[in-house]
Formats: structure tokens, sequence, C-alpha cells
């Protein structure tokens, strides 16, 4: 299975390397170097590489390259999964995914490593295990340590790594019991130039944060389960509760995790919260062109549109912007051609508007590609699919928890398309659509 | 870390300079600093006596090895420290030998002798970890130790242990390949395990040492298949993997009736090709020699063992994890009927919002799904379309779907998505685009031309990579039908005015040249303008002119003799050697001469020949030959290692090779909060019987009584394959029904598997025995209500040729069959009688079930001393009471011990429901212990006792003197926490000590209270909500009156009943035993045995399973 592991920072530099059958040089990823110089974006680098003795599979996560080695047939997902789960426990540990850190903490990390494969097969991945073999650095416990020479390591078998709920530590106290919720949708729209949706959709997650004491076994249900298209499950959940009741039925492991994702589907009506009226032309003569952005708020259900940020990603031959903004700042990278305009709180009664002109090479036609335009936004206390948690219970534990939901919706991949040149287009459609 | 940054380049950096980055090095100074220097500091560190300074040294140089700098030095001096105390520093130097133990071998068998050591520890978590380093260090002297401490470790009692073991093989394997045999042996044995932890592990190495003895899986098949969903999700990749492997072999492709019917109709069939469904008629043809006709339309049925791995993989698709959902989707892809390969479609599409790595292995193997089976994505089109952040490749992989998913009915809605496309600043995307819009044209007859317009404009575009594109596109699209696109030709004559990109230039006159016909005016006046400009033309445009040249001197050599000549003049001239070549080698061949040979009269041949139209067709055509979801599929070239999916069998291998094999029970309740989870403790045993060899593992009495699932005891594995015709043909009308409904289907395994050790084993006879049976069978019988009377009736037949080997099974056998089929039948007579009794006699409404006729046991706390004396009475008996037994009959007994695997000791248990009065929070637990050994058994006793926390256990008291042939019985107390969870503990002889465990079943945690008909309502009132749990259900034809159902609800939780003014309900009620947590239970019944199931429980999950188990009782 996966053989070995290198890190790899953005210059290109291995900073950590991990052996679990023989060791491999280092020189094999030399293939890698290549393929990523080939591709412009660290993005555009094929996670699947092929070598003369060695299949090289990496992800890019967090400024960073997971290069793994692999020599005999292996399903790729399983090696990418993996891969995600790895960068998933440092950050779990340590707070964030990073050259830095990893370099602070690189005992820790190939202990961790060495415990998460064996053999290049995985074999504990579970936070909640790993947490209690190797205990996440905290201030407190360093300076213990430095002070009487004990050590991060558990010295017995995890009880999860047996029991029926691998996921769960044993034995957890806590003064406060609390759980909270956080549901999270994102909504994935692609707007034509007219502001008609030609796609749309909403994902959501949970994502749960739950310190209870003992074992608890927790119940959430919803006012409208109907609404959920296709769902995935953290593997505490029963699905047969789910399938027969629609009701999520489990026992949480400690901390943070991601009880469920879920789509919404397409067929139902996607409300979209903000709109956009947007121009941008170039003049046939003359090295200038135009620009004119104008938002306001559509279907947010009474609720303030905030953080609010467009990115426009401009043709090459655009110079540069000089624009004026009635609300929030602007910045336009020279090098990638990028304009941001970070709004902040959408106010309804005055909407933020951004014009100007932009200059434009000399001597080069007028751009005949397409800029997109790309919407981050964030409405708190609402889920715009209108899902709504009716209840959470808890079984198996006598003491009074304390709940909490919170909504939050957020633009995924929020795109408008902005066409600027439509002789083509139009033309075509015109004749045969 | 200036300093150091130098250095990190050194690739593989041998011994090299400091370590700066890693913290507080004393000696990183620079540069300079020697490694000496550096070392010897770590060296003295290491032979210090402080744990810390050891522990500093070892992180350092584990740092080090991190880091990719080398540390072999300093071996000697960690080596040494491999028995420390401290738990850290030990792992860390076994992080180092693992590493570095290759290249140093002698020293480091050294520290062998410490893992052996660590091997015997009672601590499992060390035990696993010397193991781990033991086979993770790469010495071949080592060898026949690592194989023995696997050996040992396959057969340890730590699950976790087993796993290691599991994982060891193939690091054996790939040491020394020589010892595949026993390493097979290992895995055959580990197969068998049942704890989900091992299976996994144990498949994987599996995969690595023997993937070719698919004949190994068979007998674990069910398990597996059972067990799946409860495998950690790394496992369940492997196994789903192979298990789809595995049924290549075994099944039938289920869709063969339709590759046959479908005949001709393109696409779909390609994979099933056609020699193989003639090889598959030519079978059945030998096989029916006299109807021929009818082989080919054969139905197809299918296995039920294909059926339960569709349906057991199924929840999976809502992994959280990719790689299993991959894993699934491969699996129906490849082997559900095409009706159901459906569902996965919108699991993949999911998995388009994951990171982009996951997206491009996705897209890859939906790219190779749409091929075949294109309605499946169909309706998810839309999450196909591009968004211009999506990484390059991932758009272009999207594209590959968005082409391969058009059809007429969406091609518009396709195209106009593609517009947007091409206006992308991503040219490398926009050119694909084109030959997306290509291959669109070309498949779909309707729009080429709105293609080939739409493609004719671009060629007006400035970016020379689209134009060269699209007009290597047109020309493809031309070259399909030249004669309707004459106007086309026209227009791109016209371009040539204005194209300059010389790609485009020339392959615009290499189209007029070849279709100079269908522009018989145009030709020579494009030729005349090129002739003028050919000396300012590219290299590339000047040869196709020269192509152009000698094409219409041969078509049209009236109008262009003179301009041919001309061109051919001036590219006689030209700097570049080519075209001179080229203009003397076709003014050689087309103008004849008295010189010019005989290839002169082949030049229209040679120039004007039909050139085939280039096939535009998806690089994922035929790539489904890989498993997907595999890396060999992704590169669409074999990996090594790599096991092709074989093809499907023409006739069915013989199924009955996987009926020996436990199907055990399912899940755990954490999953489906289900009381099958309850059986899974059990699974340790076969590994403290090792010399049962035919008689197989023997599966407690207990998970038989659970019909969800179906088990047996696997004896007499080895002879199945030669299953007897009676198995034969029970199992031919089987597979036809089988496919409806999962208990029937388990109430049919567990019937058959009944049978088969009565038929395998017909020698010796005891004629004693003989009629011992029958007549006890009889007496079953009469005491049935007739419910099963027909299947009962055809296995005492076979039981009457039973031997006396294997007696004891088919004594086992019956109880559980008895188990079984009590509710509904033997119990039920009795305790009806006894409550009309007690109904006439003391007009009671709550007639309470519990059977023990020496108890009242209306409210059991009342009555809690008069137990105890009667249990002291009865355990100073050792000659059993069998007043003592009696009431327990009517109870469920399960099996605590086999009499096999106990070595001539066998112990049943069954819950009395009696208080336990020692402690009343305990269920009390009456033992049988027979010794059917030759010898006398001492000093019966328990030991070890393994609980959940929260669990307690009251012991029995020890039996000294147990002769052989006697019987004795104990009661022991458990308090469960209300929680099915099992107490595990030993059972211990003066010689042998047998590893045992309880569970319970749901409704021998509570207690019966007596409640009147209002508190019941006003208890029940404030048990609303998520605490009731209400199911409709259909009695069972012999369960429609009340009594009937009073009996059931009563004989599968020990409740009592509750007055009740109506005679459409029955109410009943209990408190847990260790909570006291109220549990009602109401069944209301209308008519046509429709009824609905109310439980009312504090502990959810206490109801859940409640409600499982009286279903169960009241439907079957």
């Amino acid at each position: 299975m996966i053989h070995s592991l290198f890190l790899i920072n953005h210059s290109g530099d291995i900073f950590l390397e991990k052996h679990w059958k023989s060791v491999i040089s280092r020189s094999v990823c030399d293939y890698f170097f290549e393929a990523r110089e080939k591709a412009v974006d660290p993005e555009n680098v094929p996670p699947v590489l092929q070598t003369p003795h060695h299949y090289l599979i990496s992800i890019y996560r967090g400024k960073l390259f997971f290069l793994s080695v692999i020599q005999t047939e292996v399903a790729p997902l399983f090696v990418i999964e993996f891969l995600h789960r790895v960068a998933d426990t440092i950050q779990d540990y340590f707070g964030e995914c990073s050259e830095g850190i990893i370099k602070d903490n690189i005992v820790t990390v190939y202990e961790l490593l060495e415990e998460m494969l064996d053999n290049g097969f995985p074999l504990a991945t579970e936070s909640n295990v790993l947490k209690e073999m190797i205990r996440p650095p905290t201030i407190l416990r360093s300076v213990v340590n430095t002070l009487t020479g004990s050590s991060n390591v558990g010295d017995t078998l995890p009880t999860g790594q047996l029991s029926n709920v691998p996921w769960r530590r044993a034995g957890v106290k806590y003064t406060n019991n609390e759980a909270y919720f956080d549901v999270i949708e994102e909504i994935d729209a692609i707007l034509d130039k007219s502001g008609t949706t030609v796609f749309a959709e909403i994902q959501g997650v949970i994502e749960a944060c739950v310190r209870l004491t003992g074992m608890p076994d927790l119940t959430l249900s919803f006012m409208n389960p109907r609404l959920l298209d296709d769902v995935s499950f953290h593997p505490c959940v029963r699905f047969k509760r789910w399938e027969s009741e629609r009701v999520l039925s489990f026992i949480p492991p400690d901390g943070n995790f991601t009880l469920m994702n879920y789509h919404v589907s397409s067929q139902n009506l996607v409300a979209i919260p903000v709109y956009v009226k947007q121009s941008i032309s170039f003049f046939e003569t003359g090295p200038c062109g135009r620009l004119d952005i104008t938002i306001g708020p559509k279907q947010t259900m009474g609720k303030t549109v905030e953080n609010m940020m467009v990115t426009i990603h401009m043709p090459k031959a655009v110079l540069n912007a000089n624009l004026t903004a009635t609300q929030g700042t602007y910045t336009y990278d020279l090098t990638t051609k990028v304009l941001v305009w970070d709004i902040g709180k959408l106010n309804p009664q005055k909407l933020p508007n951004l014009r100007g002109s932009l200059s434009t090479q000399v001597g080069v036609p007028k751009p005949e590609d397409n800029p997109s335009l790309n919407i981050d936004l964030k409405i708190q206390q609402l889920a715009i699919s209108g899902l709504k948690v009716s209840r959470l219970d808890m079984y198996g534990e006598k003491y009074k928890p304390f709940k909490g939901v919170k909504y939050l919706t957020k633009a995924g991949k929020f795109q408008v398309k902005m066409l600027c040149t439509a002789h083509f287009s139009t033309n075509w459609r015109s004749e045969y659509i | 870390m200036s300093a150091s940054s130098a250095f990190n380049d050194e690739k593989g950096g041998s011994s090299s300079v400091g370590e700066p980055e890693y913290g507080h090095d004393p000696a990183s100074g620079g540069i300079f600093s020697s490694d000496y220097k550096r070392h010897d500091d770590l060296k003295e560190m290491l032979d210090s006596n402080k744990d810390s300074l050891k522990l500093e040294a070892m992180k350092r140089i584990v740092a080090m090895i991190a880091r990719g700098k080398n540390a072999s030095d300093l071996f000697p001096a960690v080596v040494k420290n491999v028995a420390c105390k401290n738990i850290e520093v030990k792992k860390l130097v076994y992080v180092y030998l693992v590493r570095y133990a290759e290249e140093q071998q002698d020293l480091a068998l050294l520290s062998i002798s410490t893992f052996q050591r660590g091997l015997k520890d009672p601590n499992q978590l060390i035990r696993a970890s010397a193991l781990r380093v033991l086979s993770s260090i790469r010495v071949t002297i080592i060898v026949p130790i690592m194989m023995l401490a696997i050996k040992e470790a396959a057969s340890d009692m730590s699950p976790y242990v087993r796993k290691t073991a599991a994982h060891a093989i193939p690091k054996l394997y790939s040491l020394d390949p020589e010892q595949k045999d026993q390493l097979i042996e290992v895995i055959e044995k580990l197969l068998a395990d049942k704890t989900t932890l091992v299976a996994g592990s144990v498949v994987m190495a599996f995969e690595e040492v023997c993937p070719e003895r698919i004949d190994l899986i068979h007998k674990n098949y069910r398990k597996l298949c059972n067990l799946l969903i409860d495998v950690e999700e790394w496992g369940q990749v492997v196994i789903i993997n192979m298990l789809t492997r595995y049924a290549r072999t075994q099944f039938l492709n289920p869709n063969i009736n339709e590759s046959l019917l479908e005949e001709g109709s393109g696409g779909d069939k390609t994979f099933y090709g056609s020699d193989e469904d003639e090889d598959e008629d030519e079978e059945e043809k030998e096989k029916n020699a006299e109807a021929p006709a009818m082989a080919k339309r054969k139905p197809y049925v299918m296995d039920p063992d294909h059926r339960l791995l569709l349906r057991n993989t199924k929840p999976l698709l809502q992994s959280r994890n990719a790689a299993v959902v991959m894993a699934v989707a491969q699996l129906y892809f490849h082997l559900a009927p095409k009706a159901e390969v459906g569902v996965i479609a919108k699991a993949l599409v999911r998995l388009l919002r994951s990171h982009s790595e996951v997206q491009y292995v996705v897209l890859q193997n939906v790219a190779t799904m749409t091929i075949k089976r294109r309605g499946m994505f169909e309706p998810y089109l839309k999450s196909f379309y591009i968004r211009s952040t999506d990484p390059t490749q991932i758009k272009v992989l999207k594209l590959e779907v968005l082409t391969n998913l058009a059809n007429e009915t969406n091609i518009s809605t396709i195209l106009r998505e593609f517009q947007t496309y091409i206006k992308s600043m991503d040219k490398d995307f926009v050119a694909a685009t084109i030959q997306a819009i290509g291959r669109c044209a070309t498949n779909i007859g309707e729009v080429r031309d709105t293609c080939l317009n739409g493609l004719v404009q671009l060629l007006s575009n400035r970016d020379e990579l689209v134009v060269a594109e699209s007009v290597v596109v047109i020309k493809k699209l031309l070259q399909m039908q030249p004669e309707k696109h004459s106007d086309i030709i026209k227009h791109m004559a016209k371009l040539t005015d204005n194209i300059q990109v010389p790609m485009a230039r020339a392959s615009i006159l290499w189209l007029i040249g070849e279709y100079c016909e269908h522009v018989p005016k145009i030709a020579p006046d494009v030729l005349r303008k090129m002739a003028k400009s050919f000396t300012n033309e590219e290299d590339i445009v000047k040869l196709q002119i020269i192509n152009l040249a000698a094409k219409l001197y041969l078509t049209n050599s009236k109008q262009t003799k003179l301009l041919t000549q001309y061109v051919l003049n001036l590219a006689k001239y030209d700097q570049n050697y080519d075209i001179r070549d080229r203009a003397r080698f076709i003014r050689q061949l087309i103008v004849p001469t008295e010189k010019s040979g005989a290839l002169s009269k082949y030049a229209k041949k040679l120039f004007l020949a039909l050139k085939p139209a280039p096939v535009l067709e998806s690089p994922f055509k035929d790539r489904d030959h890989f498993q997907l979801g595999s890396l060999s599929h992704l590169l669409n070239a074999k990996a090594g290692g790599y096991q092709e999916l074989p093809d499907w069998p023409e006739a069915a291998p013989d199924p009955s090779v996987r009926n020996v094999e436990v199907k055990d029970s399912v899940p755990e309740w954490t999953k489906c909060s289900s009381r099958e989870k309850r059986k899974e403790k059990k699974v340790e045993k076969p590994f403290y019987s090792d010399s049962e060899g035919e008689s197989g593992p023997t599966e407690s009495a207990d998970s038989e009584s659970d019909s969800a699932s179906g088990s047996e005891s696997g004896s007499g594995s080895e002879e199945s394959g030669s299953g007897s015709e009676s198995v034969e043909s029970e199992e031919g009308s089987e597979s036809e029904e089988e496919e409806e409904d999962e208990e029937e289907k388990n109430k049919k395994k567990k019937k058959k598997e009944l049978k088969k050790p009565v038929q395998e084993s017909e020698s010796e006879q005891s004629s004693e025995e003989e009629e011992r049976k029958p007549e006890r069978k009889s007496k079953q019988r009469k005491s049935d209500s007739e419910s099963e009377s027909d299947e009962e009736e055809s296995e005492s037949e076979s039981s009457q040729s039973e031997s006396e080997d294997s007696e004891s099974e088919a004594e086992i056998k019956k109880k559980k069959k008895a188990a079984e089929s009590k509710p509904p039948t033997k119990p039920v007579k009795k305790e009806n009688k006894k409550e009309k009794k007690e109904m006439s006699l003391l007009d009671l409404d709550d007639f309470e079930p519990a059977p023990s006729p020496q108890v009242t046991p209306v409210n059991t706390f009342l009555s809690n001393s008069l137990v105890t004396d009667l249990e002291g009475l009865s355990l100073s008996d050792t000659v059993l009471s069998p007043a003592t037994i009696a009431p327990s009959s009517a109870l469920k007994n399960y099996e605590l011990l086999h009499r096999i695997t106990g070595e001539g000791l066998s112990v049943e248990y069954c819950f009395s429901r009696q208080p336990f009065s020692p402690d009343a929070n305990m269920v009390a637990v009456q033992m049988q212990f027979t010794n059917n050994a030759t010898s006398d058994t001492k000093n019966l006793h328990m030991e070890d006792v393994k609980l959940q926390s929260g669990m307690r256990v009251k012991e029995f008291p020890e039996i000294e003197l147990l002769p052989a042939g006697e019987t004795a019985a104990a009661v022991m107390g458990i308090d469960f926490c209300d929680s099915t969870q099992a107490a595990n503990f030993q059972l211990c002889t003066h010689t042998k000590k047998f590893f045992v465990s309880i569970q319970p079943p749901v409704g021998e945690l509570m207690r019966p209270i007596f409640l009147t008909e209002n508190e019941f309502k006003k208890e029940q009132g404030q048990l609303m909500g998520m605490n009731e749990i209400t199911e409709k259900l259909t009695l069972d034809a012999k369960c429609r009156n009340e009594h009937a159902i009073v009996q059931r609800v009563t004989t599968a939780a020990n409740l009592s009943r509750v007055p009740c003014g109506s005679d459409k309900e029955c109410r009943f009620a209990g408190r847990t035993v260790t909570s006291s947590s109220l549990v009602l239970v109401t069944v209301a019944t209308k008519e046509e045995g429709a009824a609905q199931l109310t439980v009312n429980c504090e502990k959810m999950l206490i109801g859940t399973m409640l409600v499982k188990d009286i279903l169960l009782a009241l439907t079957q």
C-alpha cells in the first residue's frame, strides 16, 4: 500500500519523510517536481503520476504537498483520502496544518504517522484513538513533562480500538457538559449574465462540538428532514435509524467532528440571496474599458448579508483599474489580474457600487476572454435551505447538557458569468438553438 | 534556520550537518561543528541514567530521521535503550530500529530478545507493538522467529494483537516469499476470525500474499458481507474490492438476459461481448441438449449471496470516506443488475464536492461509467458544469463527462454551456472544449451543422490554439460527409484571405485539395492566390500549397497546369530542403515524361485515395475492463500487483461452498440499534478450540435465537463442497424465492444448516439414540401448534438416521430450533394453560407469565426472600432437583459452552427471570453444567471477568466436583447496566479455562411491575415524543388472539400484563433492572391481523431494541 510519504513545501523542499517499508530515496520526488514545473498552478499537478518504478499520489493542502509513493496496485482514492486524513489529523492536533507547525512538532508528527499506518495500511486514523496514544501538545503538559519526565505517549491500548465505538475515547469527563451543532450551508450557483440561475444547489454540513461526560447517546431530529436529498455520515451515525425515522442517532466522538454532509437538491428552488448588476466593456479604440458593478440583496429571509466580497479574474490584457467604490475597498493585483472588492455588510438602503475605468494594453486588441465574478458572503443565523433542527435528546447519561445550534449560510462556488463580448454566442444561439 | 536551508536541499543527505531547525541543539553552531562532536553529545545523553535526557536525545534523532538525515552511526547507542522503561523512549527507539535495522543487521539482532519478551507481555498494546516492530525489522535471519511470532499472535486472545498479526503477514511475505504456504495457513485461520477489527487487515494480507486463492473466501464470504458495515473504513475498501473479484468468479452475470436481448443495441452491450454470450449459449446447450432454445432465455435468478453482497454494501454509499463510496460504486457497476446501478450516481456526484484530487479520480471513473451507462448520470448533468475556478485537469474531465452525456435531448443545453467555455482564459481548456464540440457533432447528427458553423466562426479567433484546434476538428467533421458541406469548404476558402495562423491555413488548403471536386471553381482560384503569396508563407503552408497544386493538376490539369508548374518551380528554389524535396518528388510523380516510371500511373490513386474519416471517440472507451476505482484504471495501464477482474463464469459454480460458514449476525447496535449486535462478542471462541477440526466453530445457542442473523454451527465444513442431493434440491427451490425477504431467507438458511450435519454423518448409528430422538421430537411436535410442522417433519425424518457422533450437535440444533420455534409453540401452550388457571382462581387481571411455578412473581420485590430460600435449596443440592430446572425449560436456553469446545463440559444458561437476591440490580442467570467427559471435572469456577464499564457480576459459587455424566446447576447475577453488552469471563476447571460470554436479549433486562390501568396511562403520557416508538405490524396467523399475543410478548420480554378495559389492547409494564426505567408496551389489534405496537421507555435504546424483538415475536 502506501510505501513512503514526503512532505514538500511550496518552494519544493522536502521537509519530512517517512517510510513504512524499506527506504525509498527521495530522488523519486524529482518526477513530481518535473510535473510541478509543467503545471503552472500547484492545483494543476496531476494527483497520480507514474514513474518507471513507482506511482506517486499527491495532494495539495495548505500550500503543502503530501506526496506518497506507491509500488503496487491500490485504489487511488484510498491513498488520497488517507493523505487528507493525515492533514486533518495534523490540523486537529496543532490547530493548523502548515510547514512551520509541522517543523515545530516534527517528532509528534512522526509518531503520529507511525501510528496511523502499519506497513502502509491504515491502523489508527480516528482522532479520538490517536489522542489517547499520543497526546496532543498543550502548554501545561509540555511544562509538566519537562519537569517530571513523563511522556506524551499512552501505555495502554485505547479502549476505542477494541470497542464498538472506536471513535470515542473512554472515561470522558467534563464539568460543563455541552453539545454544539453548527449547520453550515453553502450555495453553489452559476448565474448567467442576466442574473438567471443556470445551476444552483445547496451543500450543507453539520459540524459538531460535543463535550459530554460518559457515553451519551444523542438523537438529533429535524423539522423538515425531507429537504435532505443526499447525505453522508460520520461512522457514528446509525444509518438504519436514519433510513427508517429520519433522525440522526449516534454516540458522538469526543470533541470536534463533522456529523454529516448533506445536499439539498437543485429541484427545490434555491434562494439566491443577492443579485448582481454588472457590465464590463472595452472600447474598440483606445486603451481603456469600463466596469460597473452593483450588488443588492435578493432573498435573504430578513437577515443581513455580511462579509460580502467580490473577486473578478480580469482578462490578461487589463493593465490597471481605476475605480471608485461607494462602500468597502478594492484591490487589483497586477500580476495575477485579480480584482478583489471587499464590501462588508450589505446595506439594503444604499446599494454598494463599484465603477470606473480599466486601462488595457496599447496595441492589443480588446480582450475576448470571459471574466467571471465570484461572490463570497455570509448570512448568520440562517440556513438558506430552510433546514431546522427540531430537538436534540440525550440518552444513557443522567446530567442535563447545554445544547446549542447555530446556522450559517455561506456562498460556496458562487459564480456570476460576465460576458463582455457576445458576438459569437449570440450568433450561434439565434441561428440554431 | 537560514544556515540550514542550504543543506536541506541535499537529497538523501548522508550523515550531514546540523539540525538547527529542530530545537535547541547545543552544537548547532553552524557548518563547522563536526558530526563527531554532535553525535558524541547524543551518545552521552543516551547513556545517561535520566530518562528525560534519553528522551531528549531520541527526539532529536527521530527528528533527524524525519528530515531524511542519516543517523545510522548512532545505532549501537540507541539499540541499548530498547529495553528502556520509559514508554516514549521505547517507542522512539522502535522507530529508529525499524528505520535502520536493515542496514545494521548484526546489531539489530541484539534487540530481538526484548521483542520476544514483549510478545509475552500481559499488556496487549505491548504485545502488539513488539510484534509490529519485530515484523518491521527487515532482517532475513529472523524470519523463523517472525513466523513463530505471527502464528502465536494469530491465536492471541486480543483482537488487536491478531490484527497486528494480520499486518505482519505481508511484511514477512515481502521479506521471504518462501514462507508463502505457511502464511496462507495463518491467513486462512485469521479469515475465520469474526471480529470486525481483524477482517480488514486479514483481507489486505490475503490480497498481498495469495489473491489467487479465492477458495479461501468461500467459507467466510457471508461473514465478511455481514461484518462489512462495522469494519473500519479502510478495511471496507479492501474487502469490497476483493469481494467484487470474488463475485465475478462465483455468480452469474445479472445482465446476461438483457445483453442477449439487446443484441446490436450499441454501447451497452460491448462489455459483455458477444463471444461470451455465445459461449454461454453453447454451455447451456450442452447442458440441456433437448431444449436448446429454452436455454437461451432461461430466466436469470440471482444467487442469494450475490444479493446479500449488494444489499450489505449499499448503505456504505453514505460513508464519509470517498474511497469507500468509490469502492461500493465500482462494485455496483461491475456486479449489479442494470436496473440497480443507478443508485451510485448520486453518491458519486456528491464526491464532486470534495477535494480536487478526489474529484479528479471520481471524474475519471464517472467518465468510464458514462460511456456504458449514460442514463445513470443524465439527471446530474448540471453537476458537471464547469466553474472558472476549477483546475484545468478537472475542467477537462468534466468536459469529457458532459460530452459522454450528450444526446439529442440535452445537446442544446450542453452546447450553450460549451459556448461560454470557449471564452475561458484557460486555453488548454478551450482547446479541449472545441474537441468536445467536435465529438458531440460526430455523435449526434442533428447538431452537426450547428457545431460546424460555430466552429467555423471560431476560425477567426485570435488565439492560434483555438483556431488550430477548430480547424483540426472541422477537418475531421468534414471528412465524414464532405459532399454536404461544400459551402463550408467554400467559406473556409474565403477565410484564407484573413486567417494568418499557419496551421489553420495549411488545414484549409488540405481540405480544398482533398475535396477539390466539390469546389471545382474555387479551388484553382485559391491556388492562384496562394501561388502569388507562396514565397511569404510558412513552411507547413508551402507544403500544403504543393499538395493542393498536385491534386488540382490531377483532377483539373487544364486550368491549373501552368499554375502548378509555377508553384513547383518556386518550390524548387526554396530555402527549405523539405520543400525542395517535396517539389521534386511531386513533379516526377505527376508530370508525365518519357523517363517517368510506372508510379505516375498510380499518381491519382496515391493522392486522391479515399481517406477514412478519423474516429472521434472518448479516451475512456473500453477502460472498464480494468476494475473501476483502481490505479490501473486511472492510468489505463496495468499496475504491478493488479488483479484482473475476471469475466463472469458461464455457469455458476456450486453455491454450496459458501454454506458452511456461519452466517453471523451483522451489526452493532451503535449503528443499527437492533438486537442483532449482541452476538459479536462470541466471536473469539474458535480460537480457543483449535482441535475442533471437522466440527467447526461452535456458535453459542443464543445467537441462533436471533432470527435476523441466520446462523448455524459450522460442522462438517470440509465436506460441504459435496453437498448431498437433498441440500441441492432445497437450494434450487430456495434461490428462486429467496430474493424477497431477508428474514425469510435467514429462516430458511437456518433450516438448511440444521439438516446439513445430519446428512453428512450418516455412519454408525446408535439405536438408542435413534429411539430417543424421534420420541423427543414427536413430543415437541405434539405441543407444537402446528405452525411449522412441515419443516419439523423433514427435519425429524432426517434426524432419525443420525449418528451418535453428531448427536450432541443435533441436540443443540434441536434446542436452537426449539428456542426458535418455542415462542409460538411449546411454551405458549404451557403458559396458556397456566394463565387460564390463574385467571380462574385469582381473577387477576395481570396474569404474570413468569414461568416459575415456585415463585408467585407478581411483585418481585416482595418475593425476594422466598426466592433466595429456594435458590439456596437448589444450589445445595448437587443432584439437580428437576423442579428448579423445569421452569426454565419454558425459557430460552442459551449455550455458553459447547460440549466439544469445552472438551466434554457443556454449559447452558437461561435467564430465570427471578430476582437475584444478593443484588436487586442484577439479572439472574441460571446455568446448567453437564459433564459429558469420561473423567470428573473439579473446581468449576469463573475468573477474569471482563465487563464494560459499570457492569458488575456476582459469580456463582464454585462447584467443587462434577462427576462424569453428571449435571449441576448454579445461579449467577449480572448487572448489565441496562445494556446488551456481553459479560465476558473465563470458565475454569481444575485443568482448563474457557472463554465464554453472556449476552442478554433486551427483554431480559427488565423485571415486571404491577400497574393499574390509570397508572399506566399516566406514565405513558409522560413518556411521549422521542421516548415513544410505534410500529405497525401484521400479526402472525397463529397469533391473533389475545392470549397468544400475551404469550409471545411475555416470552420476548420479562414484563407483566396491565389490566385493560378494551379487548383490543394488551398492555404490559416493567422496569429495567439496573436503572428502574419504566418500560411500557401496548399492542393494539385491529381487523385482519393488523396491529400496532407501541413501546414507551425512558431508555431509547432499550425501547428500540425491544420493539424489534417484540415485533419479531409477534410476526413469526
